[in-house]
């Protein structure tokens, strides 16, 4: 190809601690605006924050979880800069010193496995939020004034809106799965905002980074990126170049629009905070945080692969959320079949999931009551599909299996002298299956099963069903 | 008996044992305020009728035999600067005239558990930035002992109200030497105590490591007694440790070090100044006390080093003073911008714009490397000094200000010292008079951090043989 496109990740994650950063006013989107402050969150003159070890950890947390090395002597600084959502005049944040640096996230890209770099992670306090009435007036609302975030900041190694949205995507499941952020865009309380630029790889010639904020879910990253390169393209086709400056993503238009030019590097005067006192990360705490942390996501894989023998793929899928991994290990405890959990689960479980956007926290039954409905087909109680009936009926009643098999009556009919009535009977109504079958045309079979089935409303062992029923056409 | 005219643990005496009310206290120095504050303008705010209720509370808790605090029924000043819950706190700017905070600074809090009754809002330098008191947006405060001299500042109202019998107490604040240049000005007892002595929870900041709140009294067991209730670790304040003042401390200096800073003592001075000092020094050794000269190489720098570090810190803790959420809002403007340039313009004074600029500029661009990182560097050095010094020696003294009373109308030729560098270091320090009853000058004792105790045990042997 002739044009690489570069792009680079800017993404604020609001880390889900109990209070803000700097004082203990509750730490919970929403709620009646401007009540979840006080006098240090407003930044009233005098007030003096106190950095929570609360927040310091998840944002340690997050550092561990992608792979990134923990400063363990940091400090927070002041940003200088006037907007009428800041209380303080700054915004306390983290400049030469950010409590991570480096780290990388996993994807699979169709060209096999990519690790997109970090350069580092800060933490800082989010500000409060404007609110534009119709009548043109801005009222401010301060609840998110004071909210723990960190600032996930990734190299400029990603090549197509898809890479980007594949780390995206990576980034959210692991820091849900370590359970610092719930990371809801929707909420806010995942940020992104994308640098992109387009090289030509012939001359060497690259176009001037765009910045692209106001991106309301991966997909419109996605649109804005893929906007993004053809805009670009065409201007260094026309042997123009972009302008540096920061767009916005327009959902409604589709496009994106630019918000302001940036001249220059903006002086934000960065100073250490003095009210602050300079970090100290012990060794200790970071080990007491590490063993403190769930298996992430790529190691629990790993082991899924080791330890019970999974395909790559299903791994993936097993371990795409915690909750999955977790039901698909409880189950296993009830039941001596890898292959069929991880069948059950991978197929009709979570696809019922997909389908109705429910995650396993909603699920009416429980791992046991699966693990006994597999039991239950295991033993030939029950055929397979009459098994996924069940499945069904336990996600919409959640009834136990052996309560639905018994109320329905659905155990399988295994006695060969009881099928071979029923086989007979059969073919005495279908002669014309008979000569077809005799004919060569093995279609016939198929169409005999399925009026045993029927007329045993599923219950049939199909096993059986099969044996006596090619005994019996030989014989005719 | 004028009850005014008594010392602070004098009424607290004679409160306990019923021979005055806390009312009548009150009533006392309110009459003073009424007589002389149109002159002396040592208050921004004042409130007879709550302090009057306040006392009668107080007295009906007296007459109960309630448990009562060390500070009960005591008349105290607050400096303007520290946050007062519903009770207008102005900083003496007009960006705060009308500001009502919806909390108490720590130190009140403090206050009003003790059962102290702060009848009023001292007049200070506009955001503490100034040492005469003059840059106050409410008027200049008058020396009371000599109504053509200031006070000295940035906490001239406070020491003008213990002064001029307004107030029996006060609370004011030191980020170069805004207590000690007062006290001596107005010859009254201030003690700077080491930084996180007192919680700055409330306390206004203009230079987060270098400020800190500190008392004014008539002497020195007055002083301690205003220090020892408001001192303590407060977890609002996480540079507090948790450390007590005994209140009852007696005069103690024999066989103590003392250092002559040598740098200090090659700075010009007044004259009376130099020479009330040698007595001063003679005293010391007649008290039993070893006096030696000491050199603190780079306090020769603590001027220009305290300049960077509080102008930078200036700019930024200004920054919240920007006419959206409280305080000033300019009556006229198109813009957010606009809004913020012309309430900033219209509600700071010039020496606070001033040093917003300053700051600003030092921080622009490359510069924050220049000059604030360099400033602590060498701000490092003067610690290491003073830490040297201190392992030699118990105590360091130097005359408080190396200038008498200025004129409050022009300025005359003014001294500098190192007063500052006390600040850099986060050490103690108590001002007292040291000439006798005319000289107007004052000796300055300083301890190592966290020996506000032994300053002040130094400074009670002193003030006992000079009386």
């Amino acid at each position: 190809m002739e044009y690489k496109t570069v792009i680079g990740l800017e993404i604020h994650v609001e880390l889900m601690t109990k209070t803000k950063i700097f004082c203990d006013c509750t730490n919970e989107f929403g709620g009646e605006a401007n009540t979840h402050c006080c006098p240090i969150c407003l930044g009233m003159p005098g007030a003096i924050p106190h950095l929570s070890k609360e927040s310091l950890e998840y944002a340690i947390k997050a550092g561990l979880s992608l792979h990134s090395s923990i400063n363990q002597k940091t400090k927070m600084d002041r940003k200088n800069y006037f907007y009428s959502d800041l209380v303080k005049g700054y915004q306390v944040s983290q400049d030469e010193l950010p409590i991570c640096e480096g780290g990388y996230v996993s994807i699979e890209t169709q060209e096999g496995k990519k690790d997109v770099h970090l350069i580092r992670i800060h933490i800082e306090e989010d500000t409060g939020k404007s609110v534009h009435t119709e009548t043109g007036d801005t009222l401010l609302d301060y609840n998110r004034a004071g909210v723990p975030l960190i600032e996930i900041v990734s190299e400029p190694e990603m090549n197509s809106g898809e890479e980007a949205k594949l780390f995206l995507e990576g980034l959210r499941a692991t820091l849900k799965y370590i359970e610092v952020s719930d990371c809801k865009m929707e909420e806010g309380s995942l940020r992104c905002d994308v640098n992109i630029n387009i090289v030509d790889e012939k001359t060497g010639k690259r176009t001037t980074i765009t910045e692209v904020k106001n991106l309301n879910s991966f997909s419109s990253a996605v649109k804005a990126i893929e906007y993004e390169e053809k805009r670009h393209i065409e201007l260094l086709e026309k042997g123009e170049d972009t302008q540096k400056e920061t767009r916005r993503w327009d959902e409604v238009e589709n496009k994106t629009i630019i918000m302001r030019q940036k001249g220059g590097t903006e002086d934000y005067r960065f100073a250490v905070d003095g009210d602050i006192l300079p970090i100290e990360v012990s060794d200790e705490w970071i080990e007491a945080i590490k063993s403190s942390m769930p298996e992430l996501p790529h190691d629990k894989r790993d082991r899924f692969i080791k330890e019970y023998k999974l395909s790559p793929y299903d791994a993936e899928v097993l371990t795409s959320s915690k909750e999955v991994s977790i039901f698909f290990e409880e189950t296993l405890q009830y039941i001596d079949d890898i292959k069929l959990v991880s069948n059950w689960i991978m197929g009709d479980v979570l696809r019922r999931l997909n389908e109705e956007d429910a995650s396993v926290a909603d699920l009416k039954f429980t791992s046991k009551d699966l693990a006994d409905l597999l039991n239950i087909v295991k033993s030939g109680k029950i055929n397979n599909n009459t098994g996924k009936k069940v499945l069904r009926d336990m996600f919409e009643t959640g009834k136990k299996p052996e309560t639905i098999v018994k109320e329905k009556g659905l155990i399988q009919i295994s006695d060969e002298g009881e099928l071979e009535n029923i086989v007979e009977e059969i073919l005495d109504k279908n002669e014309q299956s008979i000569i077809d079958f005799k004919n060569g045309k093995d279609r016939a079979v198929g169409f005999l099963v399925g009026q045993i089935m029927k007329a045993t409303r599923g219950k049939a062992n199909p096993q059986i069903v099969n044996k006596i029923l090619v005994e019996k056409l030989n014989k005719r | 008996m004028d009850i005014s005219d008594l010392k602070a643990w004098e009424m607290r005496e004679k409160l306990l044992k019923g021979e005055i009310s806390s009312f009548e206290t009150i009533k006392s120095h309110i009459k003073n305020i009424e007589e002389k504050e149109k002159v002396i303008n040592a208050f921004i705010t004042f409130d007879k009728e709550k302090s009057l209720e306040a006392a009668q509370e107080i007295d009906r808790k007296l007459k109960n035999k309630e448990k009562l605090g060390i500070l009960a029924g005591l008349p105290i000043s607050v400096k303007d600067n520290i946050i007062t819950k519903d009770f207008r706190t102005t900083c003496g700017s007009k960006m705060l005239e009308n500001f009502i905070p919806p909390y108490d600074a720590s130190v009140i809090e403090k206050i009003k558990d003790k059962d102290g009754i702060i009848i009023g809002k001292t007049n200070m330098d506009e955001f503490s930035m100034g040492e005469t008191t003059k840059s106050s947006y409410f008027g200049a405060t008058k020396n009371p002992l000599d109504i053509t001299k200031n006070p000295g500042g940035s906490s001239g109202g406070s020491a003008a109200s213990v002064a001029s019998r307004e107030a029996s107490l006060s609370v004011g604040s030191d980020t170069g030497n805004s207590i000690r240049k007062p006290a001596a000005y107005c010859q009254v007892v201030g003690i700077k105590p080491t930084y996180g002595l007192v919680s700055r929870y409330g306390l206004i900041t203009i230079s987060n490591s270098l400020d800190t709140i500190g008392v004014f009294g008539r002497d020195v067991r007055d002083a301690s007694l205003m220090l020892s209730a408001i001192s303590g670790r407060d977890p609002l304040d996480i540079t507090t440790k948790d450390t007590s003042l005994n209140v009852d401390l007696e005069g103690e200096i024999k066989g103590l070090k003392i250092g002559i800073p040598k740098e200090w003592m090659s700075l010009e001075m007044d004259t009376s100044v130099r020479e009330d000092f040698q007595k001063s020094i003679e005293e010391f050794k007649s008290l039993g006390a070893l006096v030696e000269e000491v050199s603190i190489p780079n306090i020769v720098h603590s001027e220009i080093i305290y300049k960077i570090i509080v102008c930078s810190d200036i700019s930024s803790n200004m920054a919240r003073f920007d006419g959206v959420r409280y305080g000033f809002r300019a009556k006229e403007y198109e813009t957010l911008d606009e809004l913020y340039k012309l309430s900033r313009t219209e509600g700071f004074g010039e020496e606070v714009k001033r040093r917003i600029l300053f700051g600003t500029y030092l921080l622009s661009g490359h510069r924050g490397d220049e000059y604030y990182k360099k400033a602590q560097r060498v701000r490092t050095l003067i610690i290491d000094d003073f830490d040297n010094a201190f392992s030699k020696f118990d105590l360091l003294i130097t005359p408080t200000d190396l200038n008498k009373p200025a004129n409050l109308k022009e300025d005359t030729k003014q001294y500098n010292d190192y007063n500052a560098s006390i600040n850099l270091a986060g050490l103690p320090s108590i001002s007292l008079p040291m000439g006798g009853k005319n000289s107007q000058t004052s000796l300055q004792i300083i301890g190592d951090r966290f020996k506000d105790e032994m300053i002040i045990k130094a400074a009670l042997a002193f003030e006992g043989a000079v009386k």
